[in-house]
C-alpha cells in the first residue's frame, strides 16, 4: 500500500524536468519568492526566475504613461537582490528618494540615460552582459520580439536578471503595442487600487492589482495585494491573510531542486 | 582686433602714427610672429580635448575635425559655445563656425556674419560670403574685385575655364574645396611626450577585419608601453592615414586608467563603423593623448597576480560597463543619484560619476515621496477648505478627479539663502488619492503669507 504522489509534486517534477531540457541541463534555477504563496505557487520554480527577462506594464490611463506603480513593484524586486543595478531610461522623471524608500540603496543604482529610443535596448543587452550586475532595468516603450530574445539569451549567459517597465507616450499607443508577443519569461501587469482603510482620516498602505498576465512554464494569476514596504516586500491584505493561505516568513533565494520520490509497500 | 579698440577707432593696418593720433597714450610692443606661432602651437595642444585632429591655421586661426567627437559633448551647438566660453576665461576672444569642409568652416568662422555659427548647409551660407573668404591671397583677391567679383556666389558661377587662364588654378582648387567637391587634408599637431603605437601597412586596407587585427596590435604594442611607463590610459586617438592624404579618426576615453588590452580593444574596435576608408588605410598611429598612473588598488592586483590582462573581476566590471556606456553614449549620461542637502523635493538629488564612492547618507525624509517627479510642476485647479485642508477635487490636464482620501500638510519652505523671493514662500504638500486608487503629490504655494495673497496649487508628482 504506498501513498499517491501528490499531483503538484508530480507537476513540479515534470516542470523542472522540461526546464532542464530547456536550457540544456546546465545550471540549476535560481529564483527569488515574493514571499507570498499564492503567487510564488503560480511560479515555475517558487519564485522570480534570476536568469530571464520580465516584462512590467501598468494599467490606467495614467499608468501607460507615467508607470509609477509598475516602477516601484520592479525596485521592490530589486531592493530584495544584492549587487548593483543598471537602469536605463529616457525620460529624467525618475525620482531616485522614492527608490530608496522601498528599500533601493541610491549608492547600488547606475543611470543610463539614452538620448533616444533606438538605443534604449543595446544598453540593455549590454549591461545583462556584464556578470557584475544583479539587474538591468529598461524603460522601454517599443519591444521587438527579436530584441527580447536577444536579451533573454544574454539574461540566461549572465545570470543577470532583466525587468523591462513599459511605458508609452498615450494610452493609444500602449494599446497597439501591448499585445506584441515578446520572449519574456513572466509579463506583469500592475494596477493601482484604492489603499489599505485606516481607522482615522489618513492615506493607508498603498495596494495594487497584480496580474500575472503571461508565465513561461506557469499559469497566468491575478491578485489584491499591498504594495511594497521600506524593503520591498509585497503583503496581503488583511482580509485575504484571514483567509486560506498563510503567508510565508523569511525570504530566501532558493534553489529549485527535483523531488524525490520514495514509494513504499 | 578685439571689441575695446575697435571702439577707439582702431583698425587692422592703420599706420601707426594715426593710432597714436587717436589713442593718446598708447603703449607700442613689436610684434612678435614667432611667439605668436609658439602661442598658437600651445593653444591647439589645449584644443585636442575635443577631438583628436586639431590643426594650425596661421596667422590666427585653428581647424578642429569634430566629426564623431561632438556626441560626446552634446551636440556641436554645445560644444562650441564650451570652446568659446573657455577660450573667453583665457582672455582669448574668437570666432567659431562649424561647417562640412574645413574651407567652409574657415570662410564662415572669418567673414560670417555671427560670431558663432553652425552651418548644416554650405551651400547658401558661404556663397553669400566676400571673395576674401577664399583664402587666396590680397593681391588676386583685389583683382577679382575689380573684375566685379564680389561675392563667392559670384565666382562660383562663372566658367571655370577663362578664370584658369587669368588666374591659374588656385581659385577653381579652392572653390571645390568649399564646396566640399575636393578634399582638402590638413596636418594635426601631435602632442609631444605621449606614448604612441604606429603601424605602416605595405598594402593599403579597407576591410573591417583588417582593421579590427590592426586595433588589436596597436593596442599590445601599447600597452606593453604603458606598462613600462606605470601608466594607464584614460583616453586613446587612434589615426587612420588613408592612400588619398587625409585621415579619420576614433577617439575613446575609460573612466579609470586601464592598461588591459582587451578591454581597450573593445572599446576601439566599436567605433569602426565610424571610419570610411576610402581607397585604403597605409597608417595607423595610436596615440594615448591622457594617461595616468594606475590606481593603487588595480597595481595591488596586477602584483598579486590576480588580475590577469584577459579576465575582470567585479569591480572591475562595473568600471568596464561604466566605460562602454559612456563611450556610447557621452559619459555624462552615465550616472548616479545622491542625496543634496536641501528640502525642496527638485533640488533634494543630484548625479554623481557612476564610479564615485559610495555616500553613506540617505534622504532623511520620512515623509512619502513619489516615484515619478513632474518637472515643472504643472498648474491644476482645486476646490479646497481653507486653510490647512486638502482639496476635495482637482483639475488636471482636463480631467476632473473626486479626492477619497488625502495626508498631509508637509511644509516645506523655501530656501532664502538661494534666491530672495523664496524668502517667505513655502509649498504645503498633499498626498491625495481618488476614488481609482491613483496617488497625486499636490501642493499648495505662497509667495509671502499664507493667509494673504493668491495661492495657486500644482501637481508636482504621481506615487505608485
Amino acid at each position: 500500500m504506498h501513498p499517491e504522489p501528490r499531483p503538484s509534486i508530480a507537476l513540479q517534477d515534470l516542470r523542472n524536468r522540461i526546464h532542464q531540457l530547456e536550457i540544456g541541463g546546465r545550471r540549476a534555477m535560481r529564483v527569488l519568492p515574493f514571499g507570498i504563496s499564492e503567487v510564488d505557487g503560480r511560479l515555475p520554480g517558487g519564485g522570480l526566475a534570476l536568469r530571464g527577462v520580465h516584462e512590467v506594464a501598468e494599467g490606467g490611463d495614467l499608468g501607460v504613461i507615467h508607470a509609477a506603480a509598475a516602477t516601484l513593484f520592479a525596485a521592490g524586486i530589486l531592493a530584495r537582490m544584492t549587487g548593483p543595478v543598471l537602469w536605463c531610461l529616457r525620460a529624467s522623471d525618475l525620482y531616485a528618494p522614492a527608490l530608496s524608500q522601498v528599500g533601493l540603496d541610491p549608492n547600488r543604482v547606475i543611470y543610463a540615460e539614452a538620448p533616444d529610443e533606438r538605443t534604449l535596448p543595446l544598453l540593455v543587452e549590454e549591461g545583462l552582459r556584464h556578470r557584475g550586475l544583479a539587474a538591468v532595468v529598461g524603460e522601454l516603450a517599443k519591444l521587438p520580439m527579436v530584441a527580447s530574445r536577444r536579451m533573454q539569451i544574454a539574461a540566461e549567459h549572465s545570470g543577470v536578471t532583466a525587468i523591462i517597465l513599459r511605458r508609452w507616450r498615450s494610452p493609444a499607443a500602449a494599446a497597439a503595442e501591448i499585445g506584441q508577443p515578446t520572449a519574456a519569461v513572466t509579463r506583469w501587469r500592475v494596477s493601482a487600487l484604492p489603499s489599505s482603510p485606516l481607522p482615522a482620516p489618513g492615506i493607508g498602505r498603498r495596494r495594487w492589482r497584480v496580474e500575472l498576465v503571461r508565465c513561461r512554464g506557469g499559469v497566468a494569476g491575478e491578485w489584491d495585494i499591498e504594495g511594497c514596504d521600506e524593503e520591498g516586500r509585497l503583503g496581503l491584505p488583511a482580509h485575504l491573510a484571514d483567509g486560506s493561505a498563510s503567508r510565508q516568513g523569511t525570504l530566501i533565494e532558493g534553489t529549485a531542486r527535483a523531488v524525490g520520490l520514495r514509494f513504499g509497500t | 582686433m578685439d571689441a575695446a579698440a575697435h571702439r577707439l577707432g582702431l583698425r587692422r593696418g592703420i599706420p601707426l602714427a594715426h593710432a597714436r593720433a587717436k589713442v593718446p597714450g598708447l603703449t607700442i610692443a613689436d610684434a612678435d610672429p614667432d611667439a605668436d606661432a609658439e602661442g598658437l602651437h600651445r593653444l591647439a595642444l589645449w584644443a585636442l580635448r575635443y577631438s583628436p585632429m586639431v590643426a594650425v591655421d596661421p596667422p590666427d586661426g585653428l581647424w578642429i575635425d569634430i566629426t564623431g567627437a561632438s556626441h560626446l559633448l552634446g551636440g556641436e551647438r554645445p560644444l562650441l559655445d564650451d570652446l568659446i566660453s573657455r577660450l573667453a576665461g583665457m582672455g582669448v576672444a574668437a570666432r567659431a563656425a562649424v561647417a562640412g569642409t574645413p574651407a567652409a568652416a574657415n570662410a564662415i568662422a572669418r567673414f560670417g556674419h555671427r560670431p558663432v555659427s553652425v552651418i548644416d548647409d554650405a551651400l547658401e551660407t558661404v556663397s553669400s560670403l566676400p571673395v576674401a573668404a577664399l583664402r587666396l591671397g590680397s593681391k588676386m583677391t583685389v583683382e577679382l574685385r575689380r573684375l566685379g567679383f564680389e561675392t563667392v556666389g559670384d565666382l562660383e558661377a562663372t566658367p571655370r575655364a577663362p578664370l584658369a587662364h587669368r588666374f591659374g588654378t588656385l581659385p577653381g582648387r579652392r572653390l571645390d574645396q568649399v564646396f566640399g567637391r575636393v578634399a582638402e587634408p590638413i596636418v594635426p599637431v601631435v602632442p609631444v611626450e605621449t606614448v604612441q603605437a604606429r603601424r605602416s601597412l605595405v598594402e593599403p586596407i579597407s576591410t573591417a577585419e583588417a582593421l579590427q587585427a590592426v586595433i588589436g596590435a596597436l593596442v599590445q604594442d601599447l600597452c606593453g608601453q604603458l606598462e613600462q611607463h606605470g601608466l594607464g590610459a584614460r583616453t586613446l586617438d587612434l589615426l587612420w592615414h588613408r592612400v588619398d592624404g587625409t585621415m579619420q579618426a576614433i577617439r575613446v576615453g575609460t573612466a579609470k586608467p586601464v592598461r588591459a588590452a582587451p578591454h581597450l580593444t573593445r572599446l576601439l574596435v566599436e567605433r569602426i563603423d565610424s571610419v570610411d576608408p576610402g581607397f585604403g588605410i597605409e597608417i595607423a598611429i595610436l596615440t594615448a593623448t591622457l594617461a595616468e598612473p594606475l590606481s593603487a588598488e588595480e597595481v595591488g592586483r596586477l602584483v598579486a597576480g590576480e588580475t590577469d590582462p584577459g579576465t575582470f573581476d567585479e569591480v572591475a566590471t562595473i568600471a568596464g560597463l561604466v566605460d562602454v556606456l559612456g563611450n556610447r553614449i557621452g559619459h555624462d549620461r552615465v550616472f548616479r543619484c545622491a542625496p543634496v542637502e536641501s528640502d525642496v523635493p527638485e533640488r533634494s538629488v543630484t548625479r554623481i560619476p557612476a564610479l564615485a564612492p559610495p555616500v553613506p547618507a540617505g534622504w532623511p525624509s520620512k515623509w512619502p515621496r513619489p516615484g515619478r517627479l513632474l518637472t515643472p510642476p504643472e498648474p491644476i485647479e482645486t476646490m479646497a477648505l481653507m486653510p490647512d485642508h486638502p482639496p476635495m477635487a482637482f483639475t488636471w490636464r482636463g480631467v476632473r478627479r473626486l479626492i477619497k482620501r488625502a495626508d498631509g500638510p508637509e511644509r516645506i519652505h523655501g530656501e532664502w539663502w538661494r534666491r530672495d523671493r523664496e524668502m517667505a514662500a513655502a509649498r504645503d504638500y498633499y498626498v491625495v488619492e481618488d476614488h481609482t486608487g491613483e496617488r497625486f503629490w499636490l501642493y499648495r504655494s505662497w509667495e509671502s503669507s499664507p493667509d494673504t495673497g493668491p495661492m495657486r496649487w500644482f501637481i508636482h508628482g504621481l506615487f505608485g
